[in-house]
């Protein structure tokens, strides 16, 4: 049992113009074949219009222990978001 | 349930104050309902006991299409045929997303399918039952997915994160597959004599098999209580199997057909049906590999695995080949 068929991330466009979500993953031997395994495996139920298949091997995550340093520094810089700001009514729509 | 017979670790349940600091951050994070993900620190227990049931319930999923698939030949109509077939393929994704799942927490497909096969790991006894008649097509849909539906459903809220995915996909699922046996039953019901015999003769042969999917009793089942805590379990075996005979007696009653239970009837004060003793022994004997269908089962498990290995290989050698090719081109 060594000749195991490599894994492949499978990312799937819905029916709404959605970008691809990932949504599992599978084993096929190369990535025409993968792509044939996604349909079956997760659109069964018109699930999509667009599959993308990426071998697991050549995804790079960030890690667990990152969270910190990564998105922390975000939290502090609220005025990127649009109610940071108070503009007056009179304004108008804004 | 699908997976009947996992053992946590045998160490009663920690408190907070005697875990380390590591493992209560992440006790702390499972009470505040914060999914664990893969990569995330947790205790090799609780990674264990995970690899243990999602695998059991994969080969559950796996060896379910089994009884099933002996009756898409035998379909009594061409609709009831491609019906069949779409459940039992549904199966197949079942077992698919879940034996995903359980790889991202280190163990390989091959190395789960070598467990299968080997009988070291265990799948559900309900599939050691053989199918004897359509109706029990019918039977298996109604109270076979509608107990895996009942147990199912709060593993959606389980707290690995992988394996709570993969359960939203397959109770998404689920509900046809409950529907489309339970139309089964309801056109034999109405049908002819011979048909309603059949359909009661289905539900006398599955009605306990079905109790025991839910598992030993809580009494019996001595792992429940750290597996709750880590939030993979959520309800007990007895309170499904509770839940499961309240909600099935009135559908029995509906088709007319006579729930097999001399014991069985409604208590006012607890508000549910009291139900008889379940022979556990049997249970047991089944789980152990003793039961009607269980050589029959691995046979055709291992002669699929045996007879797919040139397949599999030839698929392989043919990706290679093609990617030498692209390389030596570039
Ligand atoms: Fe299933
Ligand atoms: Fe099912």
């Amino acid at each position: 049992m060594s000749n195991e068929w490599p894994l492949w991330e499978v990312f799937i466009r819905g029916q709404h113009g959605m970008a691809h979500r990932h949504v599992g993953s599978l084993h096929a031997p190369d990535a025409e074949l993968a792509v044939n395994h996604a349909r079956d495996v997760y659109t069964r139920r018109n699930e999509g219009v667009s599959i993308w298949v990426v071998k697991a091997d050549d995804i790079t995550a960030s890690a667990p222990g990152e969270k910190g340093p990564l998105f922390e520094p975000a939290n502090s810089k609220v005025y990127r978001h649009p109610t940071f700001f108070d503009i007056p009514d009179d304004v108008g729509r804004m | 349930m699908y997976a009947q017979e996992v053992k946590s670790t045998g160490k009663g349940v920690k408190s907070l104050d005697e875990m380390e600091p590591i493992e209560r951050a992440f006790q702390e994070k499972v009470n505040a309902g914060i999914k664990i993900e893969p990569k995330d620190w947790m205790p090799e227990g609780y990674r264990k006991t995970l690899i243990r049931q999602i695998s059991q319930h994969a080969h559950s999923e796996i060896v379910g299409q089994l009884p099933e698939g002996a009756w898409i030949t035998r379909a009594p109509t061409l609709e009831r045929k491609a019906i069949l077939i779409a459940k039992v393929q549904d199966e197949a994704g079942h077992g698919l997303y879940l034996y995903c799942a359980a790889e991202t927490l280190g163990v390989s497909r091959d190395q789960m399918t070598e467990q299968l096969l080997s009988g070291k790991a265990k799948y559900s006894s309900i599939f050691n039952y053989p199918t004897l008649t359509w109706a029990d097509i019918g039977a298996i849909g109604w109270l076979v997915d509608g107990a895996a539906i009942m147990n199912q459903v709060p593993l959606q809220r389980c707290s690995f994160g992988p394996y709570s995915r993969a359960m939203i996909r397959v109770c998404k699922e689920e509900s046809f597959h409950q529907r489309q046996g339970y139309d089964i039953m309801m056109k034999l019901c109405n049908g002819t004599q011979a048909q309603q015999e059949m359909a009661q003769d289905a539900l006398n042969r599955w009605w306990q098999p079905s109790l025991m999917m839910f598992g030993p009793s809580d009494a019996q089942s001595v792992h429940s209580a750290q597996s709750m805590a880590w939030k993979i379990k959520q309800d007990t075996n007895d309170e499904l199997r509770q839940k499961f005979v309240d909600q099935t007696v009135p559908q029995a009653k509906y088709l007319g057909l006579c729930v097999p239970d001399p014991d069985l009837k409604w208590n006012e004060e607890k508000g549910g049906y009291d139900f008889g003793e379940i022979d556990w022994e049997e249970f047991f004997e089944v789980v152990a590999g003793n039961g009607p269908c269980n050589a029959d089962r691995m046979a055709a498990r291992r002669k699929a695995w045996s007879d797919g290995a040139w397949f599999r290989d030839g698929l392989m050698a043919h990706a290679h080949k093609k990617q030498t090719r692209n390389v030596a081109a570039e």
